[in-house]
């Protein structure tokens, strides 16, 4: 069965600035799938409730996390970590409840479980006698 | 049985390394130039996670990138100036038997180390696990810290 399609990365950093976007930070991903939902899990560390905005437009999920401000730390020495935004796009399978997606965010991991529509979940048929 | 997290083509995907190895050139065209300007620091490991080093007057401040762990997952050690991380992060145990479609987060030890540019108080060195981010706070040594000369005027 078909399931959720990451959409193309986004074209992150460099590329970005040149098109004139503001640049956005690709977050790793794991998606499982259990009996009953689909499960997203995105790494998205410095990220709090209220810096996270998850959209579903049709079929479309949209997830951006902003970093909660931080008292400066002084000046920078060396930096690995990317100071943009998170943004991933995902397409979701129609037999996906939109209406019951939840999601939550655990020390910098955002889940967000997507649960099956009654009617594609497994079944067991009772036999008459 | 086999693993579920290997179940899938997932688990090696030409693909999905180049769009990474697209990354990490991207993450080096964004680093501020800087970064490379500091020949005091020494590095070791590199990948995965993310450190970052800021200093202020009286102190340093190291700030790691590992999300999704147990604080008592994570080792921290200072000798001779040498600060050290490592630590395992390991699989969500929740979807063990869960199908895996995807998997791009980091499982495994890690590890990193850095030699400190300054003096610092080992003992007054504290470390604190918040929304993913690990901050170690380490003041500067009394003599590391700046000082400012008074002219006399005879």
């Amino acid at each position: 069965m078909n399931n959720i399609q990451t959409k193309e990365r986004p074209v992150t950093g460099a590329a970005q600035r040149q098109n004139g976007q503001v640049p956005t930070w690709s977050p790793p991903v794991d998606i499982y799938e259990t009996k009953d939902a689909y499960v997203l899990c995105a790494e998205m560390p410095g990220v709090r409730k209220d810096g996270l905005d998850i959209t579903v437009e049709d079929t479309t999920l949209t997830i951006v996390g902003r970093r909660a401000e931080q008292q400066s730390a002084g000046s920078v020495v060396h930096r690995e970590s990317s100071p943009a935004d998170y943004r991933r796009v995902f397409e979701l399978d129609p037999t996906i409840d939109t209406a019951k997606i939840r999601a939550r965010v655990e020390q910098g991991v955002v889940t967000v479980e997507l649960p099956k529509a009654e009617r594609v979940k497994p079944r067991k048929i009772k036999i008459g006698d | 049985m086999t693993p579920a997290r290997f179940k899938t083509s997932e688990a090696w995907d030409p693909f999905r390394q180049l769009s990474s190895l697209r990354e990490e050139i991207d993450r080096l065209f964004d680093q501020p130039l800087n970064a490379y300007n500091t020949p005091t620091q020494f590095w070791v490991g590199g990948g995965w996670p993310a450190v970052d080093l800021y200093e202020d007057r009286d102190k340093l401040i190291v700030k790691i990138e590992v999300p999704g762990m147990n604080k008592d997952d994570i080792d921290i050690s200072l000798h001779d100036g040498v600060l050290a991380i490592s630590g395992e992060r390991k699989a969500e145990e929740k979807y063990a038997k869960a199908e895996t479609h995807r998997f791009e987060r980091f499982i495994g030890r890690f590890s990193r180390a850095l030699s400190l540019p300054v003096a610092v108080q080992a003992d007054k060195t504290s470390a604190n696990y918040q929304d993913g981010v690990l901050t170690i706070t380490l003041p500067k040594a009394e003599e590391a810290k700046p000082k400012q000369i008074q002219v006399q005027a005879e």
